[in-house]
């Protein structure tokens, strides 16, 4: 599904990511850990495509398609969604005219007419039931005033309502109480499917309890310096970070 | 093809050679320039009675001791008043046989807004063969009106056939020197529309869709009087979505509103003039005195929705005169490129237990410039006054401006004024996020725009609001590269 190699990006022209080579396929949950400024956000960003990141070598190929050319909005419509670690407020909008938007948005690219409001309904219905969002909360405006938590929860609920292929949870569980974790990781259990892959960007083995990886891998410096399963996220939790920057790279 | 500036002056040209100007004899347009002669054989033109021709003349007399206001956060290049025709007879005759004829980019945007088709022929000026059902729609409004009493008409119309009416209150809110522009068009203006609700009748309708057919070609001097009597009720709906390209580049309307004891009008503006090109060439000056008056328990409600004109000079006020009586101020003004705008309002509390309140958001983009201006008075005798306001901005790029100037005068201790004012800025957050849920940046935009304007838009009659908001939407298309 999502092939990455020798993966170079840089930022305000510095240079985050060195050499990423990562391969995810469907039906794979894959983590993504390391500590603060090892450019495990960024290499998020570069998959959805944020412009102020410029690739300067390597390849992203997803569904067999260099992303190279293809706009943010393009990827999206192509089934990659990106959970953000800061969502962002957007006043006057409520969550459903704006999750209204972006499916009917995303069905004209593929060229199908508007959802008919029934099943829209139908299926805001069922998504909030399933991560036990009142739905009240779907009249407010798109995260302002949110708490942390009811941020990231909305978040999966966009997940859940736009159905992505590729999954990205960029630092999902940072700010979230042991509940709200509970629910956000069991929305995104139900989620999953052997169809549809999930990334899981985070600093801590705390949310991998919940949602089991098949693959963790450890990124430092810009590149992806240890890859093993779950056992190495435990691993991690014990001895820190410390011990692999010290790695020499195999 | 459309029909240019450079034409009109030719044909401004010959007409006067044509047929002289003293002469009786059936000539559409007057020759350029303005004097009490024009003033006089306008309002002869007009077949109107000598009162109103004495009004009139002391109109002009007023204006032309006055000078041009500069305080507005507007700058131009002052309209040389002697190189305007004042008087041009309506076009009966169509432009064009076909909508084919018609300026593509012109009927793509009428597209965009979702005008239906015979609509679009009476905008761009297109014969029309059959009976169309939008005129017989205004033939059915207008039995229906009369049956409750309610006169709606040509204000032209309403001169002869209702002068005790219109003699009455036309000037009271807006004194013929008022200001320059009101004394211009108290001197000068062609025709406008006279409305008049009888003591506690509801206006069955919004009075809309009939005026927006009949609007076209009212000219550049328009002159509005709405008169709600006691207890009654209207909603009063002016302007249009559709693109106006009006060949006049000054445009200086005067609306006068009276709402009698425990009457409401209701009051909403979309205003879609030529905002000029690009760089800032052409496009409409709007100079407008809108105000209204309050008697007890009345209530006046402003909603406007301003996206045309290269300058826009407008405050629509509220004289909240008997006690208990409600001013509202709803706006939303939209600049982009080289548009500049000067709006806001003033609400001028009288009587006791008044209330205002103001909501204004200002979308800039562009090089364009927005300020809001507005005053809020409380009189000495004015107890229990209470205003509210809010006034947003919303930037979109680094060339351009917003601006707020609140003036608060407060004479009386017991009144309570509260102003709030945000300034925010499309970020490139925001339209990422958009994107990244496969939204791309124009209707990104357009989405963030609207939330930012929900306030006002939830303020127009239905059918309004939703064209307003594509309105929107238009007006801001490629304002973010």
């Amino acid at each position: 599904m999502l092939k990455i190699k020798d993966l170079h990006a840089r930022v305000d022209g510095k240079e985050i990511l060195k050499g990423v080579n990562l391969e995810v396929k469907p039906g794979e949950v894959h983590a993504i850990m390391g500590p603060n400024g090892s450019g495990k956000s960024t290499l998020a960003s570069v998959i959805a495509g944020k412009e102020e990141f410029e690739m300067t070598k390597g390849t992203i190929l997803y569904e067999g398609e260099d992303l190279d050319e293809v706009s943010p909005e393009e990827r999206a419509h192509k089934g990659i969604f990106l959970s953000f670690q800061y969502p962002v407020e957007i006043p006057g909008v409520s969550v459903t005219n704006f999750m209204k938007t972006a499916i009917n948005e995303s069905r004209k690219a593929r060229g199908q007419e508007d959802m008919p409001a029934n099943e829209m309904l139908k299926l805001i219905r069922e998504k909030s039931e399933l991560l036990d969002i009142d739905r009240k909360f779907l009249s407010r405006s798109l995260n302002e005033g949110f708490s942390g938590g009811e941020k990231k929860r909305n978040e999966i609920f966009q997940m859940a309502m736009l159905e992505p292929k590729l999954a990205i949870l960029d630092e999902t569980d940072s700010g979230l109480d042991i509940d709200a974790l509970r629910i956000v990781a069991n929305g995104v259990n139900k989620l999953k499917s052997k169809k549809n892959a999930v990334i899981l960007i985070t600093h801590y083995q705390r949310l991998l309890e919940y949602i089991i990886p098949d693959f963790v891998h450890v990124i430092h410096d810009g590149k992806i310096v240890k890859s093993g399963t779950k056992e190495l996220a435990l691993e991690l939790e014990e001895k820190g970070y410390d011990w692999l920057k010290k790695e020499p790279v195999a | 093809m459309a029909y240019t500036e450079e034409e009109l002056k030719k044909e401004l040209e010959t007409k006067e050679y044509e047929y002289g100007f003293y002469t009786d004899i059936e000539s559409d347009t007057f020759p350029k320039g303005l004097s009490e002669e024009v003033v006089i054989a306008l309002s002869k033109k007009k077949e109107e009675p000598e009162w109103m021709t004495l009004w009139r003349l002391e109109a002009f007399k007023g204006w032309k001791e006055m000078t041009e206001p500069e305080w507005a956060n507007i700058h131009y290049k002052k309209p040389d008043f002697q190189d305007i025709s004042y008087y041009s007879a309506p076009n009966k005759k169509p432009k064009y046989e076909s909508l084919d004829q018609v300026d593509p980019e012109l009927l793509d945007t009428f597209k965009k807004l979702g005008i239906s088709l015979d609509e679009q022929k009476i905008l761009a000026g297109v014969a029309v063969d059959i009976v169309m059902d939008s005129v017989s729609v205004a033939t059915t409004f207008k039995k229906t009106l009369a049956e409750k009493g309610i006169i709606f008409c040509p204000i032209s119309e309403a001169i002869k056939e209702h002068p005790e009416l219109v003699k009455k209150y036309i000037g009271s809110i807006v004194p013929p020197k008022d200001n320059f522009y009101a004394a211009l068009n108290s001197a000068v203006f062609t025709d406008g529309s006279f409305c008049y609700i009888p003591k506690g009748v509801r206006c069955p309708m919004e009075l809309s869709t009939y005026f927006r057919i009949n609007q076209a070609g009212t000219g550049q001097f328009e002159r509005t009087l709405v008169i709600a009597d006691e207890g009654s009720y209207v909603s009063y709906l002016e302007g249009c979505t559709a693109p106006s390209r009006d060949e006049n580049q000054l445009h200086a309307a005067v609306v006068e509103l009276i709402a009698l004891d425990d009457a409401e009008i209701k009051y909403s503006t979309v205003q879609n003039w030529y905002p000029g090109n690009k760089e800032g060439k052409g496009g409409v000056y709007n100079f407008v005195t809108k105000r209204g008056m309050c008697e007890r328990n009345a209530k006046i409600s402003w909603t406007q929705v301003e996206t045309g004109s290269a300058i826009t000079w407008k405050y629509p006020s509220c004289i909240l005169k008997g006690d208990n009586s409600i001013g509202e101020f709803y706006s939303i003004a939209v600049t982009n490129n080289f548009q500049q705008a000067d709006t806001g309002t003033k609400m001028i509390h009288l009587g006791k237990n008044t209330k205002s309140t103001i909501i204004s958001k200002g979308i800039s983009a562009g090089k364009s410039q927005n300020s809001y201006r507005g005053l809020v008075q409380v009189n000495s005798r004015a107890e229990n006054a209470r205003n509210f306001s809010q006034c947003d901005s919303l930037l979109m790029g680094n060339e351009c401006g917003a601006h707020t100037f609140p003036y608060i005068e407060v004479k009386n201790k017991s009144a309570q004024i509260e102003h709030e004012a945000t300034t925010s800025k499309i970020g490139e957050d925001q339209i990422f996020y958009c994107n990244q849920r496969g939204i791309d940046t124009e209707k990104a935009i357009a989405l963030i725009v609207n939330g930012f304007s929900k306030e006002v838009l939830n303020k127009l009659p239905m059918e309004f609001a939703v064209e307003a908001q594509k309105l929107l939407e238009i007006s801001l298309e490629g304002s973010v590269g």
